[in-house]
């Protein structure tokens, strides 16, 4: 009995895989056919092309990526890629300085804070994007602070508000990988032969740590990369890649099927990548702001 | 608090202010504006005002749309659980559908509600199948993917994969030696998840529909991209309350933006509470 399964229970499992799979595919498959079509009666990668190519001249686009005035000429497709990517990079760089030596410090010395961290690091589920967005804007757009009015003052708002948002991945898989390790009597050793906090942290706690923080950065990668309602709320001239798909739907017929594609694709590369990077530490499942 | 204690807690400090900037400002804002009028003065009228048709109907809307994306999306995705752990599926397929439900529970928002509009649109590609193969016109026949059923369709996309990440590592944790011990004394399969599996596996199941709820309440850019104006949900109003005032009440918008935290603290301390449960099976 034990092992072998019965054949009901065999025939039910598979009736359940099928149509999961089909709900699945089937609109990946559909988008895909459809996404060949943009010339009519020829299937081929035209709109693929049309994304993804340097476009005329005349229609070469300007974009200023923030906060670095870096002024380019390229394709829409690749300029909010760009800004996307230099933004989530910059929320990986800002929440992995403000969680990990924070956790560490936690762990190490004031261990009765953790059930507090980890109430305030769980907060940001109860605060959706949308309402986020809108008690930063009503915060900070008008005075005294008026931070919208910079463009450094929106990425700020744009780069704390996305750190906020993946929290509660962060601040878990930073846990979890300080449990794993003997913070104690590595940092008794460090301090032994003289080092210094800053040492400690930056040469013996981000080095044992970097699988912890190689996933949550890679959890924060895909999460602000594709982020569309603070994104398109503090930058209303769409330079977030989400805008960017946004208006792209708005305007185009076959080149949002080309985009879902090429989106999957890029969810895919980074959930293997994650797996991959995480093996035995379990995180796999995350959820941006939808 | 001897002295080692006392001014250790500072080195927190920085992570604490962050969060106060970044989340509890932002959020007192929000409870403070939805208590006072527009004087300043404190009053409860914002909160009355919640009970306007138009936004009765927008929560109305919202908590159905996650209710049965919730219920739907747990009870599918818990019964693909129980088939890639204990329906005796090969492990390939399990680690299949594991990578694939990954990529699906992060595929929201925008792409998923173009890959939607193709699929089911009114000249989308089944309703065309349907209607020249079969003859059977679903547009006809009242349905419209422009609608709550159609963010219902969209949104379990990634609500029954996220149900299945949750739910295997429970599965995984009912040791066959239960299913062993009951069949040696002299109970079927059913009566072992009947009165074991079932039993051991319901806080976590409920839990894990919390947290499903929640995703889909606060879904925003699916919506938005699907359905556009047609369907109110309460973050599009929240949305068209930022770009201008339309409620006419500055007032009104922060109520309705803590009508929502308060509806997903209430889901998130039942989750915390249900969370408490499992642990002691999953041990």
């Amino acid at each position: 009995m034990i092992g072998k399964r019965s054949f009901a229970t065999q025939l039910f499992a598979w009736l359940i895989l099928i149509f999961c799979a089909a709900y699945l595919i089937v609109p990946l498959v559909t988008q895909f056919d459809y996404s060949l079509r943009a010339r009519r009666g020829e299937i081929g990668f035209t709109a693929y092309a049309n994304v993804l190519s340097i476009p005329e001249p005349d229609k070469v686009l300007q974009v200023q990526t923030a906060p670095f005035k870096i002024t380019l000429n390229l394709p829409r497709f690749y300029s909010s890629l760009l800004f996307s990517c230099l933004m989530a990079a910059l929320t990986i760089l800002v929440s992995t300085i403000i969680i990990v030596p924070t956790a560490y410090w936690v762990h190490l010395r004031v261990p009765k804070l953790r059930p507090v961290m980890e109430f305030f690091t769980v907060l940001p589920f109860a605060i959706p994007g949308i309402v986020l967005t809108f008690g930063l804007l009503r915060t900070y757009s008008g005075p005294p602070f008026s931070m919208t009015n910079t463009e450094l003052g929106t990425v700020v708002l744009l780069v704390g508000g996305y750190t906020i948002a993946v929290m509660p991945y962060t601040y878990r898989s930073v846990d979890v990988g300080l449990r794993a390790i003997d913070i104690r009597t590595l940092t008794e050793a460090a301090r032994s032969l003289g080092a210094g906090w800053p040492a400690i942290i930056l040469q013996v706690i981000f080095p044992n740590l970097r699988v912890a923080i190689l996933s949550a950065a890679l959890l924060t990668f895909a999460i602000a990369i594709g982020e569309y309602t603070l994104a398109n709320f503090l930058f209303p001239d769409e330079r977030a890649f989400g805008s960017y798909l946004a208006s792209v739907g708005n305007n185009k017929i076959f080149e949002p099927a080309a985009l879902t594609i090429i989106s999957f694709v890029l969810v895919w590369v980074l959930v293997l990548l994650i797996q991959r990077v995480g093996r035995g530490t379990g995180q796999t499942q995350m959820t941006g702001m939808r | 608090m001897r002295s080692p204690m006392t001014w250790a807690w500072l080195g927190t400090l920085p992570f604490f202010l962050f969060v106060f900037a970044f989340l509890i400002a932002p959020s007192l804002t929000i409870m403070v504006g939805s208590f006072r009028d527009r004087s300043g003065n404190f009053t409860l009228e914002n909160i009355a005002g919640l009970a306007q048709p138009l936004i009765l109907e927008s929560y109305r809307t919202s908590i159905e749309l996650s209710v049965v994306t919730a219920v739907v999306g747990a009870s599918l995705g818990a019964l693909l659980a129980y088939a890639i752990t204990w329906g005796g599926l090969s492990g390939r397929i399990r680690s299949g559908v594991i990578t694939f439900s990954s990529v699906a529970a992060n595929f929201g928002g925008i792409p998923l509600a173009f890959a939607f509009i193709t699929l089911l649109g009114r000249t989308g590609a089944l309703p065309v199948f349907l209607r020249n193969a079969l003859g059977i016109d679903l547009y006809a026949a009242g349905f419209s993917i422009y609608t709550v059923q159609g963010l219902i369709l969209a949104y379990l996309y990634f609500q029954f994969p996220l149900m299945l990440l949750i739910m295997v590592p429970a599965f995984d944790g009912l040791k066959r030696e239960w299913l062993e011990a009951a069949t040696n004394l002299g109970g079927t399969s059913f009566d072992f998840w009947r009165y074991v599996g079932f039993p051991i596996l319901l806080p976590s199941f409920l839990g894990a529909m919390v947290l499903l709820f929640g995703n889909a309440f606060g879904a925003y850019a699916t919506a938005e991209a699907l359905t556009g104006s047609k369907v109110d949900v309460v973050t599009r109003v929240i949305s068209r309350q930022i770009r201008g005032d339309v409620l006419y009440n500055p007032g009104l918008s922060y109520a309705l933006a803590f009508g929502m935290v308060v509806v997903l603290a209430i889901s998130i301390a039942l989750y915390v509470w249900l969370q408490r449960i499992t642990a002691r099976w999953l041990r």
